[in-house]
């Protein structure tokens, strides 16, 4: 495999990792424009313990996602009494804060950036990608994923019906910071060396960009969007400095043309009416009768 | 020991901006009991479900379900003292199909860190899925199971929320208008249905509505409140023949307005 297939293909599998750590705070109704900030979090942590402690990186990076976490536990509760614009302002002064914070650590080299001993190769990245994916389609076929976009949806009613609104919101939050800290950890293996000015804010916004483009409604929206995402600026290589104009282009088309995300609830259900003969739909039922 | 009503508001007071919305209201439903709570406009009665369920707290007086005092229970607690709601405007989740709707509505039974971390929605055959669904077509749903709620008619939605809070196996359902917007024809339908509830399922109803023929037809028992306070009280016949309650809000006898006219063009 040619080394730039390899990092395309490294690439897409930590964006994917990152656009499931954005997707679970936004089907909860949280815009989180900070998961940068968990990403470095992840990284830093994990590449310090395999670093200094040896530790092996199938150990080190999730270590980094639970780190990412904690800290994600901690700032929750100041940081999600806020909402909607606020609560984006909040995630990106966090993510700033975590940058800036970073840059004058000197145990991981500031702002001269952290060589990291240890090194992942492209199965590796591409396992984590997959579990991760794996574990999230679980988690949203659980009544955890139901009550999440139910918070979603209607905080009141979700409120009334019994779901700890506040419980599901936070957990959103410290799961998303987890995968998101997942994915820093895998890009610190892979790639050998991080800088803090590498999680800077382009970076969360671009990641939360997948997933709207992709769709918050489905598990599979973060998927499509961030696959559609790496691999569109990779096509357009040919046409040089152009391929971000038209980049951007297709970005606002996209929006404008269909604003719910490219993967959306209802046309999953019309692939699956179609594939599964035992599931009746409304309209359908009556044919089938006679 | 059970206690005869199975709510009670004692001297609940709420007021909003300084002006008094609920003013010393004192009302018990009893048990097995079909009641309607009926008023003109703005007299406080999704109010009252409000303070009910928690969705605001009292400023005063005390709320009894079951014998229990929940004044001070979170309203996400409520549901667990056995009492469910449904909307004014319909309120279902807008991005979950109608059977996750439903799935919604049984969370206060299945909500331990075992219970939210059920895969209702991963095989075809999960009993809190078949659960859902066994409900949906009893209710004559069946075939909107996996339809997006925003596209179903207004009355379908309407029965739909009526399923998902049924799924919390309440003791107490309080009905929001739930006749309005609905055509005789499904307004009957709805009648029986709610009858059966009650009937079958060990259910106080509590119902706001505007609809007299429907409260006639399904309540025993009326309690009428205009700004805030409870101004009458019994059954719907009794309602209907108060001079009171003809006068803020029913309106008076057909003849009567009628006459009236005639007399005031002769003049």
């Amino acid at each position: 495999m040619s080394g730039y297939l390899e990092g395309i293909l490294v690439l897409l599998a930590v964006n994917i990792v990152y656009a499931y750590g954005a997707f679970l705070p936004l089907a909860a109704g949280q815009l989180n424009i900070g998961l940068a900030g968990f990403a470095a979090i992840g990284a830093y942590s994990s590449a310090y313990v395999s670093n200094v402690y040896g530790v092996h990186p199938l150990i080190a990076i999730p270590i980094g996602g639970v780190v990412a976490a904690l800290i994600a536990l901690v700032v929750a509760v100041p940081v999600l009494r806020t909402r909607g614009i606020y609560l984006a302002l909040a995630t990106f002064a966090l993510g700033q804060v975590v940058q800036a914070s970073l840059l004058n650590m000197s145990a991981v080299g500031g702002a001269a950036g952290y060589p990291v001993t240890a090194f992942i190769r492209l199965p590796v990245v591409v396992g984590f990608a997959v579990v991760v994916m794996l574990l999230v389609w679980l988690l949203f076929t659980t009544r955890f994923g139901i009550a999440a976009r139910a918070v979603h949806d209607d905080e009141r009613v979700a409120d009334l019906m019994g779901i700890e609104v506040r419980g599901f919101q936070v957990a959103a939050f410290a799961l998303g910071s987890l995968i998101s800290g997942i994915g820093g950890g895998i890009y610190a293996h892979h790639f050998s060396f991080i800088e803090a000015q590498y999680f800077n804010i382009t970076l969360s916004i671009t990641i939360v960009l997948y997933v709207l483009l992709g769709g918050t409604q489905t598990v599979f929206g973060p998927l499509i969007g961030a696959a559609v995402f790496t691999l569109l600026p990779e096509l357009l290589r040919g046409s040089a400095n152009w391929r971000y104009v038209v980049f951007a282009a297709g970005i606002i088309m996209l929006m404008a043309l269909r604003p719910q995300g490219l993967i959306t609830g209802g046309m999953l259900r019309r692939l699956f009416d179609w594939r599964d003969p035992f599931v009746k739909s409304p309209g359908a039922a009556k044919e089938r009768v006679t | 020991m059970t206690a005869p009503n199975i709510l009670e508001l004692e001297n609940v007071h709420k007021q909003f901006g300084g002006l008094d919305v609920i003013d010393d209201l004192t009302f018990g439903v009893r048990r097995g009991s079909r009641t309607a709570l009926i008023g003109p406009n703005g007299a406080g009665k999704t109010t009252v479900f409000n303070l009910i369920t928690g969705v605001y707290a009292v400023d005063r007086g005390r709320i009894h379900v079951d014998g229990v005092d929940i004044t001070h229970v979170p309203s996400s607690r409520r549901v667990d003292h056995g009492v469910a709601r449904s909307f004014q405007n319909v309120r279902l989740m807008p991005h979950l199909n109608a059977l996750e709707n439903v799935i919604v509505g049984q969370h206060s039974r299945n909500r331990g860190f075992f219970g939210v971390l059920q895969p209702v929605n991963l095989t075809r055959n999960n009993r809190w899925k078949e659960e859902a669904r066994a409900a949906l077509h009893d209710a004559g749903l069946g075939e909107y199971e996996r339809a997006a709620v925003g596209s179903l008619p207004y009355g379908v939605q309407k029965r739909i929320e009526l399923v998902r809070a049924l799924m919390a196996h309440p003791r107490l359902l309080l009905l929001d208008e739930p006749a309005a917007g609905l055509n005789p024809a499904e307004t009957d339908d709805l009648q029986r249905q709610l009858r059966t509830i009650c009937e079958q399922g060990d259910v106080t109803l509590l119902v706001v509505e505007h609809d007299m023929q429907f409260v006639g037809a399904l309540c025993e028992h009326v309690v009428v409140i205009s700004f805030g306070k409870k101004i009458a009280e019994g059954t719907p016949k009794d309602i209907r023949q108060d001079r009171r309650v003809q006068e803020i809000y029913l309106g008076t006898p057909p003849s009567e307005p009628a006459l009236k006219k005639e007399a005031r063009r002769a003049s």
